[in-house]
């Protein structure tokens, strides 16, 4: 696993697009429109959205680790440190200040 | 569109979780290598059996247990790749449970 | 045209009484392998491959991974690599990550869409892992779920839930319990049960009766 050159790096704080896509989709509801942090690069893989409908999945996307905190996700939490991990394309992630 | 009827991450009203098991049916394993076999021959993506799930109804979805509903992603890939339809399989079926009697 | 159950040693229902859908796999197979699509052996094969796969194989990477600090290092760098060490087959994983338990940090891990699980190197995933109630709860409240299954953390412990969306599959790496120092790596494989590798659970602290 290669750290390809992607858009972003870890540690960059990042907003999961809050829309709402036809299709076969990996970035679960929950996630959507909240904002966290890049965890690790993992590289590149194809893209699941084209796979599941027989097509060849390129051009490949960009997938991370991206790290939530709970409080920051769901109106009650428990831990105060608690977090949330996902994989996410590169397509459904926003820069963010 | 909206969310996925098997997009329920966080959803409220989930119980208890239910730690018994149960050792899997010959129906189960079959249904569990087949889905492999397949994938292995390269004749359908896992991608393709998560969408087929997806498209289901949720009544269905919901109601099916975990081997049925990879049994019944596994016969929608497989008659949209056209290499089964649906007549075949039914035909096979009704063969199979003459030989079988009726319940 | 045969609907010989020889490729599976699981529980026999009496074929008639099963459902819709559980019958219909019987007529998918059939046909497949009459048009060549897939043969018998494809199918053993496979059957053969799952049985070999097993807890007991992600058991043996931690115990390892406990008394070898190197290979806890080359495991965590490289699992793949790792298991190859151990002539345990990972090949089919298509990425592996290992997550790494501490004292002040725990990791547990769902699939929320559907199911992903490290099969290679675990086997088939647990019923509840599979259900609609973890993977509607893991994810909003892992500590509950710990609760259930006997794990009660302080609030200084931070809890790290990670949702398995892509081609990542991720194994927990348990926590070595306190007082292990003399055991032999047999021994302290079998403080490594399934449920601590997904993250519900700690290691055993005591060697099962």
């Amino acid at each position: 696993m290669n750290s390809q050159a992607g858009k972003f790096k870890p540690g960059d704080r990042v907003t999961v697009k809050l829309e709402d896509r036809p299709g076969h989709i990996r970035t679960p509801w929950y996630i959507r429109g909240k904002t966290g942090w890049i965890e690790r690069v993992y590289g590149d893989f194809l893209n699941p959205e084209s796979l599941a409908y027989g097509r060849d999945g390129l051009p490949k996307r960009t997938l991370y680790l991206v790290a939530f905190n709970q409080a920051d996700v769901w109106d009650r939490t428990a831990g105060p440190t608690d977090k949330v991990l996902v994989d996410i394309y590169e397509h459904w992630l926003d820069r963010t200040q | 569109m909206a969310r996925g009827h098997h997009d329920i991450g966080g959803l409220p009203g989930a119980g208890a979780i239910d730690q018994s098991e149960h050792q899997l049916s010959d129906w189960e394993i079959l249904a569990d290598a087949v889905n492999q076999a397949l994938g292995a021959r390269g004749i359908k993506r896992t991608d393709e059996m998560r969408r087929a799930r997806e498209e289901m109804d949720s009544e269905t979805y919901r109601d099916m247990t975990y081997y049925e509903r990879w049994i019944a992603s596994i016969e929608t890939i497989l008659i949209e790749k056209k290499i089964l339809t649906k007549d075949e399989i039914d035909r096979r079926l009704g063969e199979f449970e003459k030989e079988w009697g009726e319940p | 045209m045969s609907d010989t159950p020889a490729d599976a040693h699981g529980h026999e229902h009496p074929k008639h009484e099963l459902s819709h859908y559980a019958k219909r796999i019987y007529a998918i197979r059939d046909l497949l392998v009459e048009k060549g699509v897939l043969t018998e052996k494809d199918i053993q094969c496979q059957v053969e491959y799952q049985e070999a796969r097993s807890p007991a194989n992600g058991s043996k990477l931690v115990a390892h991974a406990w008394v070898d600090s190197a290979f806890k290092a080359r495991l965590i760098a490289d699992p793949k690599a790792a298991c190859a060490e151990m002539g345990i087959d990972a090949a089919a994983v298509n990425e592996f990550v290992i997550l790494e338990n501490t004292e002040k940090v725990r990791h547990m891990v769902v699939c929320t869409l559907c199911s992903c699980y490290p099969r290679p190197i675990l086997g088939r995933p647990p019923d509840w892992y599979k259900s609609f109630n973890y993977r509607q709860r893991a994810v909003v409240d892992p500590r509950g779920v710990m609760r259930e299954f006997g794990l009660d953390l302080p609030d200084d412990v931070e809890v790290r839930v990670h949702d398995s969306t892509a081609d990542i599959r991720y194994l927990v790496l348990p926590l070595r319990p306190k007082g292990t120092e003399g055991h032999s790596e047999a021994d302290l494989a079998q403080l490594v049960t399934r449920d601590s590798m997904i993250g519900v659970t700690d290691a055993l602290p005591t060697i099962p009766e």
